[in-house]
C-alpha cells in the first residue's frame, strides 16, 4: 500500500473521525483550507507529486530512516527493542517529513509565504529548511518561553533565512505560538500557507500531515519484518498533538494483534495537576480547529500543559488519536518529566544514542511496558527525533556543567 | 423586543443600526455592566456581551487584552448571565459574541437556555460555521435565539448563501481579511462583500472590524445595517465612562448622518 493510498481510517468528507475533526475555524479561513482540501485530493493522486515529494524524502531527508535493535537498552526493558532512527532524518527528527509534503503543495497551490508554529523548535526548523531549498519565505512563530529554552534552534531558523517571531500572550508556549500563527493565517491568507507541524487543526491538517508521515510506519512494518521476521507486540510513540505516533501507528493499524502505545506527557505527575496528557485527563473540546480532548477547565478555558519536553508542552491532540482512544485501537498513558529523563540517560549511555526529550517520552513507556512482555516480547519504538537541542535542559537536570553525570 | 425589531427601528428611521462590543467581566464584573448600560444609553441599539476567552485566535491585541485582565480577575462562564440580564432588564437589547468551546463545555441546550431566560437575544459565533453547527441549531431554534453567523471577503457565493440561510437576526460581515482591532480606515472589501450578501438575503448585514470613530460609521453606514464597533469601545473603557459615552454618542451621530441608501 502507497503512503497517499486512501485507506478505511480516513475522516469523512468534512473531516470527522466519529465524532471528532471538522473545522470549528473562523469562515474566513475555510476558503484556505478548502483550497488546501482540493489541492491535497489532487496532489494525492499526481504521479508527479508523489515522485517529487519521494525523491526529496530520499535524496534531501536521508529516508528510508533505519530500524535500529537496541540490546543493551532492551536489557532495561525485559523485551526486545527495535528504535525506529527519525533523529537520523536531515534536520533531526521526523517533522521533515510532513514539511516537505506541505511545502511541495505550497508551491502548487502557488502562494509564496509560509508560516508556521513551533515547540521545541524541530517544527520551525524542519520548515525553514524546506522553505530555504523551494525558496519560500518563512515566517515561524514561537512562544517566548520557548525560544529561550531552545535558544539553539532559533538560531539555527534564523540561519536558514526564517523570521522567528516570539510570541508573548498567553502561555507564551505552544498553543499561543498556533493563535498567532492563525491570526497571521487570516489577515494574509490569500498568499500564505500556513505550515501546521502537527497532525491537529482543521480538516485537512490531519489527514495530510498523517499521510505524510505514514512513511515512519510503513518503513518500519517492512524493516520489522526483515530483521525480526514478526510483527511487534507493541509500536510506542510519544504524543504531544500527535503526528510522529499517527505516521507510525497507520503502519500497523491493521495488524490487530499489534498494539498501539501513546506516550503523553506526565510533567510532574497528574495528581500534580502539572502535565500534558490531554488524552489522559483532557475532556472533549474544541481547540485549534478541531474538535478533540483538549485540557481545559469546567467553564471551557484552555489550561496550560506542562512538560520538560517543549514539544510536547500542548494542551490539545490530533483528533485521530481521540478517535483511536475512543475504539479502543490505540491506547495511551503519561509519564513524568523524571521518568522521561531517566529513559534519556539510559539511551545515552547504553546506545549511544542521545534522543529528544520528546521521544525519551516514548523510550520510558517502553521501560515500563516491556517486563510484561518479556524476554519473546517485541517493541518498535519511534526515536522521532535526536538530543542536541535538549543539551540545555540536561545540563540544568543532571548538573553536568558541574561534574555531574546523568 | 427581537433582533428584528431592533434593525427594523433603525430601518424606519433610515439609518444604520450601532452594535458596540464589550468583554463580560472588563474591566471588572460590575464596570462591564455599568458600562455597556453607558453605551445603550449614550446610543447603541444594540450590544454585543463578549465571553472572554483563553484563546481568542479572532481578536487582536486590544480585546486579547481585556479577555486576559477578565480571566485572571476570575470571570466565570456563569457571570455572563447575570451582564446579560443587566443589560436587558435596563431596557438595551443584547446579544453574546463568544468563542465556541465554552459553549460546548457548559452545554450547547444549556448555555442557550440561560441565555434566552437572561434576556439575551442570541449568539455571533466567530469560530463556528453552519457546517459544525447542528447542535447550535436545534438549541437555538428550541429556546428562541437568533444565530448571526459570519460571512469574510474571501467566502464564496455558495457559503455566503449556505450561511445566510443558517442566519437569523443579522448576519456579521467581517469587512477585512483579519482579527478586532481599531484601523484608520474602512475597508474597500467591506461594500463589496455587503453587495454579494445582499444578493443571497434579505438579512439585515452588520459590518465590523476595525471601526472606530463616526466619520467611519457614516461611511459603512451608507452601505450596511448596521455598524459593529468592539475594540474601540475597550480602549474607551481605560479612559472611562465619559469616554465610553463620547464615542457611543460620536458613533449614534455617523450612523444617522450617511446617506440614507439603507
Amino acid at each position: 500500500m502507497g503512503q497517499f493510498t486512501p485507506t478505511p481510517h480516513d475522516p469523512d468528507a468534512r473531516g470527522h473521525f466519529g465524532p471528532w475533526g471538522g473545522r470549528f475555524v473562523p469562515e474566513a479561513l475555510i476558503a484556505a483550507v478548502d483550497e488546501l482540501a482540493a489541492e491535497y485530493d489532487k496532489a494525492r493522486l499526481d504521479p508527479d507529486f508523489v515522485a517529487e515529494f519521494q525523491r526529496l524524502l530520499r535524496d534531501f531527508a536521508g529516508r528510508p530512516s533505519l530500524l535500529t535493535e537496541a540490546a543493551k537498552f532492551a536489557e532495561h526493558a525485559g523485551t526486545r527493542v527495535f528504535l525506529k532512527r527519525e533523529d537520523l532524518n536531515h534536520t533531526g527528527s521526523h517533522k521533515i517529513n510532513n514539511v516537505l509534503g506541505q511545502a511541495l503543495l505550497t508551491k502548487r497551490m502557488g502562494k509564496k509565504r509560509v508560516i508556521a508554529e513551533t515547540g521545541a523548535g524541530q517544527h520551525g526548523v524542519a520548515t525553514a529548511t524546506a522553505c530555504a531549498l523551494l525558496g519560500l519565505d518563512c515566517v515561524v512563530y514561537m512562544g517566548e518561553v520557548d525560544t529561550e529554552r531552545q535558544a539553539l534552534n532559533v538560531a539555527r531558523m534564523r540561519l536558514l533565512g526564517a523570521e522567528v517571531i516570539p510570541v508573548k500572550s498567553g502561555s507564551r508556549t505552544l498553543k499561543d505560538a498556533i493563535n498567532e500563527a492563525l491570526r497571521d493565517w487570516v489577515t494574509n491568507v490569500d498568499e500564505t500557507h500556513y505550515l501546521l507541524g502537527t497532525a491537529a487543526g482543521p480538516h485537512p491538517f490531519p489527514l495530510l500531515v498523517r499521510d505524510f508521515h505514514r512513511v515512519i510506519g510503513i518503513e518500519a512494518r517492512e524493516q520489522v519484518l526483515e530483521k525480526a521476521g514478526r510483527l511487534p507486540d507493541a509500536v510506542v510513540a510519544c504524543v504531544g498533538g500527535g503526528s510522529n505516533a499517527i505516521g507510525i501507528f497507520h503502519g500497523f493499524i491493521d495488524d490487530a494483534d499489534v498494539r498501539l502505545i501513546g506516550i503523553e506527557p506526565g510533567g510532574s505527575g497528574l495528581d500534580s495537576g502539572s502535565h500534558g496528557a490531554t488524552l489522559t485527563a483532557g475532556t472533549p473540546g474544541s481547540l485549534h480547529g478541531a474538535m478533540s480532548y483538549v485540557m481545559q477547565d469546567e467553564d471551557g478555558q484552555i489550561t496550560e500543559a506542562h512538560s520538560i519536553s517543549a514539544g510536547l508542552d500542548y494542551p490539545g491532540v490530533g483528533p485521530e488519536h481521540s478517535h483511536l482512544k475512543d475504539i479502543g485501537r490505540a491506547e495511551y498513558f503519561p509519564v513524568t518529566d523524571a521518568e522521561a529523563m531517566e529513559a534519556f540517560a539510559l539511551l545515552s549511555r547504553t546506545e549511544g544514542i542521545i534522543p529528544a526529550i520528546e521521544s525519551s517520552h516514548a523510550l520510558a513507556g517502553a521501560l515500563k511496558l516491556g517486563p510484561s512482555l518479556g524476554e519473546d516480547g517485541l517493541l518498535v519504538v519511534n526515536l522521532s527525533g535526536r538530543g542536541d537541542k535538549d543539551m540545555d535542559t540536561a545540563v540544568e537536570y543532571f548538573g553536568l556543567a558541574d561534574g555531574g553525570r546523568a | 423586543m427581537s433582533l428584528a425589531d431592533v434593525f427594523a427601528t433603525a430601518r424606519a428611521e433610515s439609518r444604520a443600526a450601532l452594535i458596540g462590543y464589550l468583554p463580560a467581566g472588563y474591566p471588572t464584573i460590575s464596570g462591564s455592566q455599568h458600562h455597556l448600560r453607558s453605551m445603550v444609553e449614550a446610543g447603541c441599539d444594540l450590544v454585543e456581551v463578549g465571553l472572554p476567552f483563553s484563546d481568542p485566535v479572532m481578536d487582536g491585541p486590544t480585546i486579547q487584552a481585556a479577555a486576559e485582565q477578565a480571566l485572571s480577575a476570575g470571570f466565570r462562564v456563569r457571570d455572563l448571565f447575570d451582564v446579560v440580564s443587566s443589560v436587558s432588564e435596563a431596557g438595551g437589547r443584547a446579544v453574546v459574541m463568544t468563542y465556541w468551546n465554552p459553549v460546548l463545555r457548559y452545554g450547547v441546550d444549556a448555555f442557550a437556555r440561560d441565555l434566552a431566560s437572561a434576556g439575551g437575544l442570541g449568539i455571533i459565533t466567530p469560530d463556528l460555521v453552519p457546517d459544525e453547527a447542528d447542535d447550535w441549531m436545534a438549541a437555538s431554534a428550541a429556546h428562541g435565539l437568533d444565530r448571526t453567523f459570519l460571512v469574510a471577503p474571501s467566502s464564496t457565493e455558495e457559503r455566503i448563501a449556505m450561511t445566510a440561510k443558517a442566519s437569523s437576526g443579522f448576519l456579521y460581515a467581517t469587512a477585512v481579511m483579519g482579527v478586532t482591532g481599531a484601523r484608520d480606515v474602512v475597508s474597500s472589501a467591506a461594500p463589496a462583500l455587503v453587495a454579494r450578501v445582499r444578493e443571497h438575503t434579505s438579512l439585515p448585514v452588520g459590518v465590523g472590524l476595525g471601526v472606530r470613530s463616526g466619520a467611519q460609521a457614516a461611511e459603512i453606514a451608507g452601505f450596511a445595517d448596521g455598524v459593529i464597533v468592539g475594540s474601540a469601545f475597550v480602549s474607551a473603557v481605560a479612559e472611562g465612562e465619559g469616554a465610553v459615552r463620547a464615542l457611543a454618542a460620536d458613533l449614534a451621530e455617523g450612523v444617522r448622518s450617511a446617506a440614507a441608501t439603507v
